[in-house]
């Protein structure tokens, strides 16, 4: 093949040649001299050494560490308080609800636990439920789901994901919400109770609206358009749930179906085993009276959602939060211990410089 | 119009005598003119002309089973190509492998992706290497298509003449004409030629890349044919064999109507792809066509290689595997368990199999571990594969945009054959180079001769080529003088007059930039080479000589009384002249004219041939006679009184010729000027042009006769005999004539030294002949220690009788059936004895520019450099001095064996280097004794030596030396000892040639290099890479090579990173999901990724970093080291970025861990800044890694980041609903308003990083690697730079250790400074040889040459 190539080859060239005495008619082969295709762009060239790099170890440890203290100062800044409701412990006054529950259980079982505030709650506070060795993240749970159907649509309401096998359909009709998510559906009621100095109980009015993310409330879950949901569609309960999604919440009508906050809430499937979702807000009334004063509370659980069997724990966090959420001190520290390090190698690496690094300075070269 | 008038350099690239690929063979098949035993018939081919077929379309005609002359080198058809590519891409096993993982998704148990989503990536690596394929095959269906529509003459019976035709067309049985300079369309069986002599000259460049013309005969049953060949009256069949690869064989014969038979043989068939070259007209039948065709049929496709680089990254990408599979059974043992510890009671969040049925512990963990290896894929890298291409492919597209690897000369670049081994360029341990047009020029001039035993040394022709030169080097500088001829008044003769003005042409033909003109007049300037001056004491005798020849002839006297010494000069000239297989041609051939012309029209040919052949002899002749009888030899009177009258053009010497040293006044020299010499070998060209410079040329040569011109004489005939044609045994080739002018039979035989003199006369026959011997062989050694290439020139006058009794052995032997070579080479053996010596030249090949330097060069980067050459010893040895392969300070080892008793004595040879420097002169001292030495071995004794039972032996004695000469070895030794090198001692080899006598050892070599400015296509056919010239090895090697190879380095280990990085973020994730498998990466960032994320940065870089300067590594070639010992990626260094990886990885988890530990946070916002995260984290990597830092790295990273933030923002904003099961709906977003989000951007990369940047800066300042000082180097003041350079140069340098300690640079020792004048003139050496015999029972002898 080659060879046939090649006499082509020359034939081009040569036909270009028969008018050699114009310059440059045939092209030459000569590749061009741009700094691109010769390989000299203009470059910096960083060499790391002990003395070029010492600098950026202190700078990034003089920055870290101001940014860690004032993450770890905010962050004690928080008041967090949160207690356990489980009742794996005979002392606990939900021990036997814990004890005699199960999914099928039709009878609520009520506890209440007493607690006390030591400090104020200033601002607004987060009322969150947690749950210990629940793993949402769990690989079919997680799939377990039919975004369509939450979103409304029809065609899913009837005839849901087969994702959401094998809480697809009971008795023949569709679930609805279907999947694994949606029945585990976490239905303990909390209420709190402040218990002021005559030893009465005010009831604390907790906010179930804004929850949820809003793009959630309003974008991804939405109710199926035409007919409120009700009755009439054919659909039926997940098997864990004591009623239908269109009675999820009696007190408020707008609150109900796929767009209840609870459901939306819980759908967002927690990344680790031990999480929290919020449950309710307590806002803040008036600038002169903290949102929770200190002293006696009692919370009252209706106790609907068994965890002992896979070991689970079932909390109950007031919290309030600060620009950078909830509390966590450990980015502060994480900051502050990098930041540290970061000098102490820069010390390090000063050293070394001045013991070793003689090479940088051109003149010591040839010694 | 295809390809009619090719310009084409001829260049002489074949070492002396070295003719073809298997020069015995092909010698052999010529001398043997026999009828070759019938074929079987089941195994022939029958071919009818199909013109007797014309109206039987198809069905009768008896060619329709054979292919027709369309070729189609695709691979592809529109149809086939879906299926047959994925097949091919299928035999990569990664593409199996991600394939099956994707289909893996489709199961519903195991998936962890989306099945769609899962096959993309796979679909688009597959895609774009079936688009790279499908374009590579594109390419190619337009050149078939363009070779196919070539015109050709095709004769019609319809029309009674022949018809344009395209070469598709032609079908087997066709007749076609042919024309001068005409591509042969298909193997053509040669029936009729123009020339008188029914031959057709070819060249054959293309197919075996040697230029010198062949000669084709007219199949001899047509010989006799008057002018018109008619192809209506033929009617004849041939059988020849079926379609084979061997270029050098053909067998058949062909029966004619009345039932004779003639053997057919190679000489009458003319293969495809070569040109027709100094005959107007040829006819033949085609014989094989398209696909069937010799050359098509040798065309092989491009060799797979695998570099090094590439099979350790393969150990690599196993490793991967296991660590995959450890990790998967892991997490299927951990999610095993985990199911367990709940026992019965069966958690909410543990769902049940789809169609409702519990899972065992033990299934879910098999199912698991299934789904683990697709959630674990990212870890086999699968862009890894196509990103090296796309690298590789940049790097052989910068390697070939470098201007210093371009040669202006002949308009050539280096040509990178093999895309996939660049980076092998960078660890070679191992150069074997050719010597012969790889080191040298291969432009061999006539520098000196003895003749009769007395020496003419050629100064004038001398100081003109030193002259030559220097104008050449002071033309290159200023380049303007466009009409001035500088130096003229230096001139001594008319030919250097011509000389000034060629090379004058040459620059202004260079200025122009004009290939063709750059090219012709590179051939003007070669031909400077051609113009001897003649030696005026010479010249005087040649003249007195051939005049009193001339006196004799006239008053009839025997020649005999000629004086001895007159005569021996005279024979000599003639000996040059004749004892060859020098062919005639005329630089005025039509070639040149149609090519300006360029008309189509047959017609217009025929004038410009005429035109042009005015002063060519051979053309001259075939137009004038036109159809007269051929077999009535012409005389060559009437040529004489033609070629007289003929005025050729004048005006060059006219204008500025010195006054013409002529004898007659006539215009002969000037006449012979025009006529060019193609010789199979260039020395055999450099003596007939060093003779025609005394006045006697060759001006025709016919298979029985040869003419040549004398001063005063006039045109001789010598009637040829017989020639016994070179073979690489006998090292001699002789020519049997008779004199025309004395009437005797009488031998020229022309040879190396070694044999001719043992062949002479036993000196008893005359105290003057024995002188002789003495003398030459005085001279001999006196070349060979110049580096002269020698022959010795010898005759021998036959009586009659002694002729007829050895003529009727030859005639036996030529017709003997059974061991006829045997035979023959007996004949010949016979008749070359008693030979007179008559003179021995000298002939210079010039060593290359620069190679010298590149040698030391490559030395000093620890390159072993071995020189394989079929040279003999003596020149080799001092080529070998001439470029400092060998040092005059060194011993040199010489191993010469008579018999496999060599065997014995290796063992005694190896203590010898130990033992030596007793016996050797004083200035050494022993601890550099082993370094210092050097290996010459020669052909037969490397025989012994790669026999099994003493490789190894050989090797250890080679390998303690410095460097090693092979003479006199045959291309399979060659490739035998490359191959022996790089099997026993794993090194890496490469093999640079440029002859077809070096392919074998080019392939074989990890890398071969081929030569490609000499024409030697063979050798650039089977070569990875082409350059133009030796020199520019150094910087391919030393630059391109160590960058391609630390780029490609380091971008695999940061592939494997980057990966491992990136899938144990999800390996960590499993120990919180309860090994469910889960991913809190979204599954299409966890896909696209590597694909799109984090794919150009690394790509920018792997292109484009350098860690050191072209400059600085070029000054400090001991950085190549590094590539050698594979410095940038050790194995250990896999697992060093593996443990990197855990730990980056480690960081990048838990930081987003026990920030967002006990928070309400869901799984995919949470898994978000993982993406993020590690994509800062990898780029930052990166830029540590990085050296240089263009703008494009700058736009790579901020392109990527970019592109991830897009990609997320509208991925996220895109669908509510789309995407199950993360649904990342305004996640970005939300993470966007969050301070943490920011908070661990900025943390968490810094301390993943921290230790490796930490330790990369320990390391430049405590233990830098040499091309971290290199790179030091670099950023120094230029002059500072140079000032240490020249300081460490040599020190480090110093060729007694070759891998130097590489702190001395830092510390060269000031008593380094004075450098030692290394150069030494092995005239002087050669004085000094001393022999030292081992033991002397043996057959081996060790010279040591100080």
């Amino acid at each position: 093949m080659a060879t046939s190539y090649n006499a082509k080859e020359e034939d081009g060239h040569h036909s270009g040649a028969s008018s050699h005495g114009a310059a440059g008619v045939v092209k030459s082969k000569k590749p061009d001299n741009t700094a691109f295709k010769q390989q000299r762009l203009p470059a910096w060239q960083p060499i790391l050494t002990a003395g070029t790099v010492l600098p950026a170890f202190f700078v990034i440890g003089l920055i870290f560490i101001p940014i860690g203290i004032g993450l770890y100062v905010s962050s004690n800044n928080i008041k967090e308080f949160e207690i356990d409701y489980t009742g794996v412990d005979i002392s606990n006054p939900c021990y036997s609800c814990a004890k005699n529950f199960s999914w099928n259980s039709t009878t609520p079982c009520v506890c209440s636990m007493n607690f006390t505030l030591e400090q104020p709650f200033e601002s607004n506070v987060f009322m969150y439920y947690g749950l210990s060795n629940f793993y949402q993240n769990h690989r079919r749970y997680v799939k377990s789901r039919d975004d369509s159907q939450l979103n409304g649509d029809q065609s899913a309401l009837k005839n849901p994901s087969k994702e959401c096998e094998p809480y697809r359909t009971s008795d023949g009709l569709p679930i609805a919400p279907c999947g694994a998510i949606a029945n585990s559906l976490f239905n303990d009621t909390l209420e709190l109770y402040h218990i002021d100095s005559n030893n009465t109980r005010n009831t604390i009015p907790l906010v179930k609206k804004g929850i949820a993310w809003w793009t959630d409330k309003h974008v991804k879950f939405r109710n199926p358009g035409f007919i409120k949901l009700n009755k009439h569609l054919c659909t039926n309960k997940p098997v864990n749930w004591r009623k239908p999604v269109y009675e999820l919440d009696p007190s408020d009508p707008d609150n109900n179906g796929f767009i209840n906050e609870d459901f939306i809430v819980w759908m967002r499937t927690a990344a680790l085993p031990t999480f929290r979702k919020l449950y309710r807000i307590i806002q803040k009334k008036s600038n002169t009276t903290p949102t929770l004063p200190s002293g006696k509370y009692v919370l009252e659980i209706t106790y609907n959602y068994p965890v002992l069997s896979f070991d689970g724990r079932k909390r109950m966090i007031l919290s309030t939060i600060s620009w950078m959420g909830g509390k966590n001190p450990f980015l502060g520290i994480a900051y502050i211990t990098v930041g540290s390090i970061c000098f102490f190698l820069g010390v390090v690496l000063l050293i070394i410089h001045h013991k070793y690094d003689t090479r940088s300075n051109s003149a010591d070269i040839p010694n | 119009k295809g390809a009619v008038c090719v310009n084409k350099r001829k260049d002489w690239r074949k070492p002396l005598f070295n003719t073809t690929e298997d020069p015995g063979m092909a010698k052999a098949s010529k001398v043997k003119r026999q009828r070759k035993k019938k074929t079987k018939e089941n195994k022939t081919r029958t071919v009818h002309a199909n013109l007797l077929y014309d109206n039987a379309k198809g069905e009768e005609n008896p060619n329709r089973h054979y292919a027709n002359n369309k070729i189609k080198t695709t691979k592809y058809t529109v149809l086939s190509f879906l299926p047959k590519n994925l097949f091919e891409q299928f035999h990569r096993f990664a593409n199996v492998y991600f394939v099956f993982i994707a289909l893996l998704n489709f199961v519903p148990v195991v998936n962890a992706f989306q099945p769609e989503l899962a096959l993309a990536p796979v679909v688009f690596i597959l895609s774009v290497t079936a688009i790279k394929d499908l374009w590579e095959d594109y390419r190619r269906h337009r050149s078939d298509k363009e070779i196919n529509h070539m015109d050709c003459l095709v004769y019609s019976r319809a029309e009674r003449s022949y018809v344009e035709k395209y070469w598709k067309e032609v079908r087997v049985g066709d007749f076609i004409r042919l024309r001068c300079n005409e591509i042969l369309p298909a193997d053509v069986l040669l029936l009729s030629s123009s020339d008188p002599d029914r031959l057709c000259h070819i060249e054959t460049a293309t197919l075996d890349g040697e230029t010198n013309l062949k000669q084709r005969q007219v199949v001899r049953s047509f010989f006799d044919l008057d002018c018109d060949f008619d192809p209506i009256k033929y009617n004849s069949i041939i059988e020849c064999e079926k379609p084979n690869n061997d270029l050098n064989r053909f067998r058949g014969y062909i029966i004619h109507r009345s039932g004779r038979r003639d053997a057919l043989y190679k000489e009458n068939l003319l293969l495809r792809g070569c040109t027709i070259r100094n005959t107007e007209e040829a006819v033949g039948i085609v014989i094989y066509a398209g696909h069937e065709t010799k050359a098509m049929l040798n065309n092989n496709g491009p060799r797979y290689k695998r570099s090094k680089l590439e099979r350790q990254m393969n150990v690599d990408v196993f490793w991967c595997v296991i660590i995959l599979l450890v990790m998967c059974l892991f997490a299927a043992v951990g999610h095993g368990l985990w199911m367990f510890q709940y026992g019965d009671k069966r958690p909410v969040f543990d769902v049940l199999s789809p169609d409702g049925t519990d899972l065992s512990p033990i299934m879910s963990a098999i199912y698991l571990f299934l789904t683990m290896i697709i959630v674990f894929q990212v870890l086999i890298p699968i862009s890894l594969f196509v990103s090296i291409e796309i690298v590789k492919i940049c790097q052989v597209y910068f390697i070939h945009q470098d201007m210093e690897l371009y040669d202006e000369e002949t308009d050539s670049h280096l040509q990178c054959r093999a895309l996939n081994i660049t980076e092998d360029l960078g660890q070679m341990q191992y150069i074997f180079s050719d010597k012969t047009g790889t080191l040298t020029e291969n432009k061999m001039v006539f520098r000196r001769c003895t003749v009769a035993g007395v020496e003419y040394s050629h100064d004038a022709n001398a100081r003109r080529l030193a002259m030559y030169q220097e104008m050449d080097s002071e033309e290159e500088e200023c380049t303007s003088h466009g009409g001035t001829l500088p130096r003229r008044d230096s001139v001594t003769s008319h030919q250097s007059a011509r000389v000034v003005l060629r090379s004058q042409s040459t620059k202004s033909h260079r200025r122009t930039g004009s290939r063709a003109e750059a090219k012709r007049a590179s051939i003007l300037s070669k031909h400077t080479a051609f113009n001897i001056t003649p030696d005026p004491q010479l010249l005087d005798k040649v003249n007195e000589c051939s005049s009193q020849m001339d006196f004799m002839r006239f008053h009839s006297q025997p020649m005999s009384q000629l004086p001895s010494d007159l005569a021996d000069v005279i024979d000599f000239f003639i000996a040059l002249t004749i004892c060859n297989t020098v062919v005639v041609s005329s630089p005025n051939q039509p070639r040149q004219k149609v090519q300006l012309t360029s008309t189509k029209s047959i017609q217009s040919n025929h004038l410009q041939v005429n035109k042009g052949s005015s002063s060519s002899l051979i053309t001259n002749r075939s137009s004038n006679k036109g159809c007269s009888s051929m077999l009535s030899s012409p005389s060559a009177e009437s040529t004489l009184t033609k070629l007289d009258e003929e005025q050729p053009p004048r005006d060059l010497e006219h204008n500025f010729g010195p006054v013409l040293p002529c004898y007659d006044g006539k215009a002969w020299n000037l006449e012979e000027g025009e006529l060019r010499y193609e010789a199979e070998s260039p020395d055999e060209a450099a003596l007939v042009y060093a003779a025609r410079a005394y006045k006697c040329s060759l001006v025709g040569r016919l298979p029985d006769q040869v003419t040549m011109e004398l001063p005063h004489l006039g045109k001789l005939n010598f009637e040829l005999l017989h020639t016994l044609g070179f073979d690489s045994t006998r090292k001699r080739m002789s020519v049997v004539v008779r004199h025309p002018l004395t009437d005797q039979i009488t031998v020229y035989t022309k040879g190396a030294d070694s044999v001719i003199m043992d062949l002479i006369k036993p000196p008893d026959t005359g105290k003057r002949q024995k002188k002789i011997v003495n003398r030459t062989q005085n001279y001999l050694n006196l070349y060979a220690a110049d580096g002269l290439r020698t022959l010795c020139i010898a005759k021998k006058i036959m009586s009659k009788e002694q002729y007829a009794c050895w003529l009727q052995h030859h005639l036996e032997a030529e017709t003997a059936i059974q061991g006829r070579e045997e035979l023959l080479f007996e004949s010949a053996l016979r008749l070359e004895t008693n030979l007179q010596l008559l003179g021995a030249t000298g002939i210079e090949d010039r060593l290359q520019d620069g190679v010298p330097e590149t040698i030391a060069s490559l030395r000093k980067a620890g390159l072993q450099i071995w020189v394989l050459t079929g040279d003999k010893q003596e020149t080799a040895v001092n080529i070998a001095y001439a470029c400092k392969l060998l040092d005059p300070e060194e011993e040199i080892l010489t191993l010469n064996a008579d018999s496999q008793a060599f065997h014995s004595n290796f063992t005694t040879f190896e203590i010898y280097p130990s033992s030596s420097p007793s016996s050797s002169s004083s200035s050494h001292t022993p601890p550099f004794m082993v370094h210092r030495l050097g290996l010459v071995i020669d052909g037969r004794t490397l025989a012994y030596a790669l026999d099994k039972s003493l490789e190894d032996k050989f090797l250890a004695v080679a390998r303690s030396c410095r460097s090693v000469l092979c003479c006199r070895s045959t291309p399979l030794q060659k490739s035998m000892v490359v191959k022996l090198v790089r099997n026993k001692l794993k090194v890496m080899t490469l093999a640079i040639g440029d002859g077809a006598n070096d392919v074998s050892m080019i392939q074989v070599a990890d890398v071969g290099v081929g030569i490609s400015g000499q024409e030697g296509m063979q050798a650039v056919m089977a070569s990875d890479f082409a350059l133009p010239r030796f020199r520019y090895l150094q910087k391919l090697l030393l630059v391109h090579g160590h960058w391609c190879y630390s780029r490609l380095a380091n971008m695999i280990l940061y592939f494997f990173y980057k990966n491992a990085m990136f899938v144990a973020l999800i390996f960590w994730y499993q120990f919180y999901c309860g090994f469910s498998g889960s991913a809190m990466i979204d599954q299409w960032y966890l896909i696209f990724f590597n694909l799109m994320f984090s794919a150009f940065p690394q790509l920018i870089t792997g292109t484009l970093d350098k860690d050191v300067s072209a400059e600085t590594l070029q000054q400090l070639p001991q950085l190549y080291v590094n590539g050698q010992n594979s410095e940038e990626y050790k194995p250990y260094m896999f697992w060093m970025n593996m443990i990197d990886a855990f730990y980056q990885s480690l960081v990048c988890f838990f930081i987003p861990y026990f920030a967002y530990a006990d928070s309400d946070v869901d799984l995919f916002t949470w898994g978000t800044p993982f993406t993020t995260l590690a994509l800062f984290t990898i780029l930052v990597h990166l830029g540590i890694e990085t050296k240089t830092w263009t703008w494009m790295n700058w736009l790579s990273i901020a392109f990527s980041i970019a592109l991830f933030f897009t990609v997320a923002l509208c991925y996220n904003a895109s669908c509510p609903t789309c995407y199950s099961p993360s649904n990342p709906y305004w996640t970005m977003q939300r993470l966007l308003q969050d301070p943490l989000f920011y908070l661990l951007c900025v943390i968490t990369p810094v301390a993943a990083l921290l230790p490796r940047y930490f330790y990369r800066a320990c390391q430049g300042t405590l233990f830098p690697s040499p091309v971290q000082v290199g790179r030091q180097l670099d950023k120094l003041p230029a002059e500072t730079c140079r000032n240490i350079l020249s300081l460490s140069r040599v020190k480090v340098g110093s060729p007694l250790s070759p891998k130097p300690p590489f702190l001395s640079l830092a510390k060269p020792s000031p008593k380094g400074c004075n450098i030692k004048d290394q150069r030494s003139f092995p005239s002087s050496r050669a004085s000094e040889v001393l022999y030292v015999l081992i033991p002397a029972e043996t057959c081996f002898s060790a010279e040591m040459y100080l």
